[in-house]
């Protein structure tokens, strides 16, 4: 398997990985030491391949999470093939979710603690949409850290961009909705290949602060209200005779609610085609040691640059579903604080992985809305200051959150299972490891 | 005439400012390849504190500049021994967390002391103004002026004459190679952090002055300059962090005065980017 | 470079003395040695013994990896297995710990501090303070003895020096405490072979007083100077015993060294796939 995938197969013969000794060798690397003789280490890069070979979303996942804390032991064979039949009846869990998603409108189930009214309330849809379409922007700006190991500090810009093009479309050139959205994508791939080419002739730490700068440009512009044209720090109302009467008013919530759903589906389907494609496996290559992929003859710039500009799109596409949900334009889009959020949830969710920075921004900007309302709820009032005045402030339980993720979960929400799966492993394996010696090992051939 | 000498004076004193958060930004980044995002937290911490003990609980300014300059400190060391450190072999997880306090610590400030501004105690000393030149300038401006320039002085002899500046100098080119002499670069760490932070707090208790205010953004927003300074100075050099701060503090008053208010800003973080693609390792691109 | 430029012999210690200090107890004993960098295994078992006297060689081709088993032992790069210095478990200590029990290490990029003076390259180097590991007094001496040029260039940037004189700088530091061990990475790399001749003059002189764990390619070098060596073939420990024996068999020496066969492709695709080894151009083996 690995020797389809030219980047992780340079090894040569003084490098090579351990790929999982058949004889039941035991590999001795810090981070297998956990797991007694018969346990086989696949190295993290060939357990993926494997995974991807079974083709089991889940299993990828994990697998996934697995390489992202290298500190935890690896699921031995016999494991692996006790989750792989799970997985397989559960490998349609994304089409049910999708489902659920949407029939949901028409439920009017209540859910107390979660949403203020019953699901399908327009107030709730709203909501539901403002998470999922955060959810599926912070999954396209993971091209960008998860997936190809930039540390862009500006992508807020190419949100805004979509945001604002999208709307002056309408206001200043008199734009059919349609047409608008269309002239608003293409403005935001336009200034993805021009900002993203000049950014990415720096690296590390120095296209971060590329990123950022030209980021805070744009929101300075924004504020700036040049000409008139952002309207500054008030923003611009989207003209309601320009946009689809069926997008319209508050009785038709739910059509904004599937837009959304679209868009996420969209974002969902294009990240994992784009991740799967040959491209794909050359961004995990430059995520994983950028100068492995020089010696192999690539230009790492060039795939850099379409991970920048897809992102890019696929964000300034958020922009324009954006717009349609709040009707409106604001500045707050292009601050370096949307751009903070949008870091937060994927790593809150799980960098890397297929669902992690989907689940982040669903969670972060629910917790968000709701940190709001338990902030000025009276259980919260009835406290003594020391624990009344953090709670009332939905960024410093964010900010706190996200330390204690970064700190205590590496690797997300997403690596969660994986990890306690691995912790549990550890345990079973060190109390009854005669017996799992005695067990054959099945095991899923590389 | 007075007009430009007044714009000098205040953009003298803005890149004052700048210096003071930038040189220890500077430092670190250059040792420890931290990205530290807290920086303005450092400020904002060191602004309130000030601004407590000078309005809440009555000290004189004099004791209240070194009370918030130490709490600033305090919360720095803090920040290096129980968030960095642990995460010393996670370099990106490093500056995730100091993202994550970089956004707790101004809510937390909101939180206490509400969003508004707070009006900052003025010292009947620093609250004149000196007229130089034809143009009247506030007296504060000269005493950040001041206060940066002594800061570039102390930091220049710690570097230059003193054993752990000698392994800061060092550490910047190659923290690997410094080890394997056989020290432990991390009390570096800890001391470099903690002279970044006694210099941010500093900076947040001055500019209390200059702004005439605190307010609990206000760390973040000069974080953002604070970085345009680092990098155009070259990461790792006080003195190019020193030459930056004046260079962004003129341009930015100049041009927002004469192009109109937003420019300025927009023109310097432009600066920054373009030079950034001229010379990836900034103006000096070394310790000085 | 098969021809030895080599001036004193009578100052090398000979085969002799380190054949009969092989059979003590080594001074630095490595065992089953691994390192997984970046999920790539390098070093998958090297055993190394360094004698307590004299000269050990650690050989083999480029990419072996030499160099990532001393930055191992040194504790720069995560590693696994046994690293004992004369009793001392070594393994699980930070490069600065490592450092402390007695070892001076000159890296093979020379490690040079090229913004900081010649002397205080050497200061920092200076462990005698507090903490540092009781090293004694800075013996500068030494230093100057075998390097005048050092001490005419104080003041000079290190990196201005030549390659030559940053090599001296490097092993200067080495000499400046009190070390158990001196540890040489290759230190004639990329030298003219006149300043090679006095690199080695120094390291035998050296090696009077401290045993040396040498990385060389230069064979005729390692044939004057190494009692005994061990030789490394792709991340493991292939063969340990005298220098004489191997480099007198020419069968074993082409197979375990290559020497007259070249592999600059696999040498450049391997170091550039390893962090550890920086050179991605392949170099001439000698």
């Amino acid at each position: 398997m690995s020797a389809e995938n030219p980047i992780t197969s340079t090894g040569g013969p003084a490098v090579r990985r351990s790929v999982a000794a058949p004889t039941g060798g035991t590999d001795t690397s810090p981070a297998a030491t956990a797991i007694p003789a018969e346990g086989t280490d696949t190295s993290s890069a060939d357990t993926v391949t494997v995974a991807r070979g079974t083709d089991t979303s889940l299993a990828e996942t994990h697998c996934e999470h697995t390489r992202e804390s290298g500190a935890i032991p690896r699921t031995g064979d016999s494991v692996t093939n006790r989750w792989t039949v799970l997985h397989g009846a559960l490998r349609w869990w994304p089409i049910a979710l999708l489902i659920t998603l949407l029939v949901a409108p028409y439920s009017a189930l209540p859910l107390p603690g979660l949403l203020d009214g019953p699901l399908g309330s327009p107030g709730s849809l709203q909501l539901l949409a403002l998470c999922l379409l955060y959810g599926a922007l912070a999954t396209g700006y993971d091209l960008l850290l998860g997936r190809t190991g930039l540390l862009s500090f500006g992508h807020a810009l190419y949100f805004a961009t979509g945001l604002y093009a999208t709307d002056l479309g309408m206001l200043e050139l008199q734009l059919p909705f349609a047409a608008a959205a269309v002239f608003g994508v293409a403005c935001t791939v336009l200034l993805a290949l021009v900002l993203g080419s000049v950014s990415l002739r720096v690296t590390g730490i120095g296209f971060s602060m590329v990123t950022l700068a030209f980021a805070q440009a744009g929101s300075i512009l924004v504020q700036r209200n040049p000409g008139g044209a952002t309207g500054g720090e008030e923003g611009r109302s989207a003209p309601a005779d320009l946009l689809p009467s069926g997008l319209l008013g508050i009785e038709n919530t739910a059509n904004l609610y599937w837009i959304a759903v679209g868009y996420l589906v969209l974002t969902v389907a294009a990240v994992r085609w784009a991740v799967n494609s040959p491209i794909g496996r050359v961004w995990e290559g430059i995520r994983e040691n950028e100068r492995r992929v020089e010696v192999l003859g690539l230009r790492p710039y060039g795939y850099k640059l379409v991970a920048f500009v897809l992102a890019g799109a696929l964000a300034g596409l958020g922009g324009v579903v954006y717009l349609l949900l709040t009707g409106g334009a604001t500045p707050q889009a292009a601050g370096s604080d949307a751009t903070l959020a949008l870091l937060v949830m994927v790593v809150l969710g799980g960098s890397g992985t297929r669902w992690g920075p989907l689940l982040g921004g669903v969670l972060y900007t629910w917790a968000s809305h709701r940190l709001g309302d338990l902030a000025n709820s009276t259980a919260v009032a009835d406290l003594p200051a020391v624990l009344r005045v953090p709670l009332s402030q939905p960024l410093f339980l964010l900010g706190a959150l996200f330390v204690a993720v970064v700190y205590l979960l590496p690797g997300g929400l997403a690596g969660l299972p994986a990890r306690i799966r691995a912790a549990r492993f550890a345990r079973s394996a060190r109390t009854a490891a005669a017996v799992r010696t005695a067990r054959p090992t099945g095991g899923t051939p590389a | 005439m007075g007009t430009v000498v007044l714009l000098s004076c205040t953009g003298l004193g803005l890149g004052a400012l700048y210096f003071l958060v930038a040189s220890g930004l500077s430092l670190i980044f250059g040792l420890m390849d931290v990205l530290n995002f807290a920086h303005g937290a450092l400020l904002s911490i060191g602004a309130y504190a000030t601004w407590w003990a000078g309005a809440e609980a009555g000290l004189s300014f004099w004791l209240a500049v070194p009370f918030g300059t130490l709490v600033g400190t305090a919360a720095a060391v803090l920040l290096e021994l129980f968030l960095i450190r642990p995460l010393y072999s996670r370099p990106r997880d490093q500056i995730l967390a100091t993202v994550g306090v970089g956004l707790a610590v101004p809510a937390l400030l909101m939180g206490i002391w509400g969003a508004d501004a707070r009006p900052f105690p003025q010292p009947a000393l620093l609250s004149g103004t000196w007229h130089v030149l034809g143009a009247t300038v506030p007296v504060n401006r000269f005493v950040l002026v001041a206060a940066a320039a002594l800061l570039l002085l102390t930091l220049r002899l710690f570097l230059a004459r003193t054993r752990y500046g000698l392994i800061v100098r060092a550490g910047v080119e190659d923290r690997a190679m410094v080890t394997a002499l056989g020290i432990d670069v991390r009390k570096a760490f800890t001391l470099v952090f903690a002279l970044g932070g006694a210099a941010a707090a500093l900076g947040g208790a001055l500019g209390g002055l200059y702004f005439g205010s605190v307010n609990p953004g206000q760390g973040t927003g000069l974080l953002i300059f604070a970085f345009v300074v680092v990098v155009m100075g070259g990461m790792g050099s006080v003195t190019g962090a020193a030459a930056a701060s004046v260079g962004v503090g003129l341009v930015q008053q100049f041009a927002n005065y004469y192009t109109g208010a937003g420019l300025g800003d927009l023109s310097v973080v432009v600066l920054l980017a373009v030079l950034l693609l001229v010379r990836p390792r900034g103006l000096t691109g070394r310790l000085a | 470079m098969t021809s030895s430029p080599l001036s004193s012999p009578s100052s090398v210690p000979s085969s002799s003395s380190s054949s009969q200090s092989s059979a003590a107890e080594p001074l630095l004993s490595v065992r089953d040695l691994r390192v997984v960098i970046d999920g790539l295994h390098i070093l998958h078992g090297v055993d190394l013994d360094v004698a307590p006297a004299g000269v050990t060689a650690l050989l083999g081709r480029n990419g072996a990896g030499k160099t990532t088993t001393v930055k191992a032992v040194m504790g720069l790069v995560p590693r696994t297995g046994r690293i004992r210095l004369a009793g001392a478990e070594l393994s699980s200590l930070p490069a600065h710990l490592v450092v402390r029990h007695g070892i001076g290490y000159a890296p093979e990029d020379r490690g040079i501090f090229a913004g900081l003076t010649v002397a205080e390259n050497l200061r920092l180097a200076e462990r005698g303070a507090p903490g540092g590991g009781g090293a004694g007094e800075p013996d500068y001496a030494l230093v100057h003895e075998l390097f005048p040029e050092l001490k005419q260039r104080a003041g000079q940037l290190a990196g201005t020096l030549s390659g030559g004189q940053q090599q001296m700088v490097a092993i200067g530091r080495t000499l400046l405490n009190r070390n158990r061990l001196i540890i040489a990475d290759e230190p004639t790399k990329g030298l003219a072979p006149k300043i090679v001749a006095e690199v080695a003059e120094v390291l035998a002189r050296a090696a009077e007083a401290v045993p040396v764990l040498l990385v060389e390619q230069n064979l005729a070098l390692v044939r004057r100077l190494a009692g005994t060596c061990a030789v490394l073939v792709d991340g493991r420990t292939a063969h340990r015993g005298d220098t004489a024996e191997l480099l007198a068999d020419e069968e074993a020496a082409r197979r375990l060294l290559g020497v007259g066969s070249r592999h600059p492709l696999a040498g450049g695709l391997r170091s550039a796939a390893s962090p550890a080894a920086p050179a991605i151009t392949a170099e001439v083996k000698p």
